[in-house]
């Protein structure tokens, strides 16, 4: 199963040019709980490109929200940038396996 | 003593409900207050000095907010008025305010917050050590500084409180913290700090934090002990998960936000329901710090040129990332042979559209596309240069073949010319804060009478 396929909603926005920030709303308790338990911060670090010490990872029961917080892999509007808004790096983890 | 502001809709210039406006001004704001702008849609604002919103909305707009205010009596304020919130943007807005007075025939008394940074400012207070680096922050130097086209500090609410106590019914500011237009009156009159700029970030996006994002108007009351946010459309209801899932909103963290002289940490805050649709909230903390104003700063990169071509044959689309590698190298030994330029001195990138577009080295999917977009993106350090390498590649990005026997395939153009001038990429500069020892240090008003 898909991390997408379990949770209502995955969406990541910019929170100013320099980060990413990504949100996981998990919509129930135990979907939460396995979010919160079964998706590693390592492994969220390997699919959006950064090392995982600069992840910042906030679980936060009573929203039932998993949120993690990464320096951009490129600068918004930088000439390599392809994503101004970085609403597309949450298919990544939409598409991961639980 | 509590203050009541009524914030039309997150940004001027994406809309909000009129009805709902009526009902806002129907229940006496202390204050109207709404956002200009943002970064959020890239460097070029900044970099250009420009608003990205089209004129003829944000006037239409901004004229219902006018009358609003006339009807209500009491201050209107904008924040990072035209999008960047630079000097030359805020006189874009007065420009705007000085028409619609004259066509409503309103007399009116206007303060102008500049917030634009002098580069020789910005050098002075990196010499001083006066500029900190946020994380993670691009490498500055003097010579960096001098070469922004654009460099603003973010106000906080001291100035956008020294610019209402200039008695002005409309106050435009420069570039602002997103929450300080609406923080700046509760904070003056002595209603909770805490529950001043949190309730200044629930709000900031106008109706976002409702069930019902596109409604826009929100009015948040502020008290001694917090503060009450109901929406004002009929359509949306403010619940404790709606107000505090905002929190989450384009924030790296959602507990703690910085802002001019300290910061807010609502791990603390408390979210009730007083009834369907209004959340009251409480136990927010204001921890004061250093006074500091972040800074944001845009500097020309190079100049662009693009080509679009399509491919729709089954073969060159199943090799497209080969062909276009292939391509690639070719048209940079060409460019290098024909114009004498050195790899340094010019990019030549093709993005796929249909294969990896919008994430590039980061995409995990594979798929089997009908057909694949070529996007060739030339950056060089100016703009003839550009268009020359554009033009130079142009005919090869229409007919390049994959191998050496087979007759030239011609790809899809879907314009002619396939070509455009981007003119200047500009790119954020600066993540840096600056120490000040007075807010207004590095803060500008001025009051003008406008209109009829």
């Amino acid at each position: 199963m898909t991390l997408g396929e379990r949770v209502l909603k995955v969406r990541s926005k910019n929170a100013g040019p320099f980060w990413v920030t990504i949100d996981i709303f998990c919509g129930s308790d135990a979907a939460f709980a396995e979010v919160s338990a079964r998706l590693a911060t390592e492994r969220v670090a390997e699919l959006l490109g950064t090392p995982a010490q600069l992840v910042k990872r906030f679980d936060i029961a009573d929203l039932n929200v998993v949120k993690f917080s990464v320096p951009r892999p490129v600068v918004q509007g930088a000439r390599d940038d392809r994503d101004m808004h970085g609403a597309q790096w949450a298919a990544l983890l939409e598409e991961a396996e639980l | 003593m509590a203050t009541r502001v009524l914030v039309p809709s997150g940004v001027l210039g994406l809309g909000f409900d009129r009805g709902a406006l009526a009902r806002g001004v129907a229940q006496r704001p202390d204050i109207i207050a709404i956002d200009g702008g943002s970064t959020d849609s890239g460097p070029f604002s900044l970099g250009a000095g420009q608003s990205k919103y089209a004129r003829a909305a944000t006037k239409a707009e901004w004229r219902e907010l006018m009358e609003a205010r006339a009807e209500a009596g009491v201050p209107l304020v904008i924040g990072t008025a035209g999008t960047c919130g630079a000097d030359a943007t805020v006189d874009w807005m007065a420009e705007i305010t000085e028409e619609i007075a004259r066509e409503l025939g309103q007399r009116l008394r206007v303060a102008r917050l500049y917030c634009g940074q002098p580069p020789a400012r910005i050098v002075a207070a990196l010499a001083e050590g006066r500029i900190m680096p946020l994380s993670p922050a691009p490498e500055i130097t003097a010579e960096g500084i001098a070469a922004m086209s654009n460099i603003v500090a973010l106000a906080g609410a001291e100035q956008v409180q020294a610019a209402l106590a200039t008695g002005a019914e409309i106050v435009i500011c420069g570039r602002t913290t997103d929450t300080a237009i609406i923080s700046a009156l509760p904070l003056l009159r002595g209603d909770d700090p805490g529950g001043a700029w949190h309730g200044a970030k629930i709000a900031e996006c106008g109706a976002l934090c409702s069930t019902n994002p596109t409604s826009g108007v929100i009015q948040v009351l502020f008290d001694a002990t917090g503060f009450t946010v109901e929406p004002l459309a009929e359509t949306a209801a403010c619940t404790p998960h709606s107000v505090s899932a905002h929190m989450l909103y384009e924030n790296s963290d959602p507990f703690v936000l910085h802002e001019p002289g300290g910061h807010l940490d609502v791990r603390e805050a408390r979210y009730r329901a007083l009834n369907g649709r209004r959340v009251r909230v409480e136990g927010s903390r204001w921890v004061p710090g250093r006074y500091t104003v972040k800074l944001e700063g845009a500097r020309i990169a190079g100049y662009q040129s693009t080509i679009l071509a399509i491919l729709r044959n089954r073969r060159y689309v199943a090799n497209a990332r080969l062909w276009a590698d292939k391509l690639r190298a070719a048209m940079c030994a060409r460019i290098e042979a024909k114009m004498g330029l050195q790899q340094t001195e010019f990019t030549l990138e093709f993005r796929l559209i249909g294969i990896d577009g919008a994430l590039g080295v980061l995409e995990t999917r594979q798929g089997d596309p009908v057909e694949v977009g070529v996007l060739g993106i030339v950056t060089a350090a100016r703009q003839d240069v550009a268009t020359d390498i554009v033009k130079l590649i142009n005919p090869f990005v229409l007919h390049y073949p994959l191998s050496e026997d087979e007759e030239l395939p011609t790809f899809a153009f879907p314009y002619s010319p396939a070509s455009t001038d981007r003119g200047a990429l500009y790119e954020f500069a600066l993540n840096h804060v600056m120490a000040l020892d007075d807010p207004m240090a590095a803060f500008r008003i001025e009051v003008s009478e406008m209109g009829a």
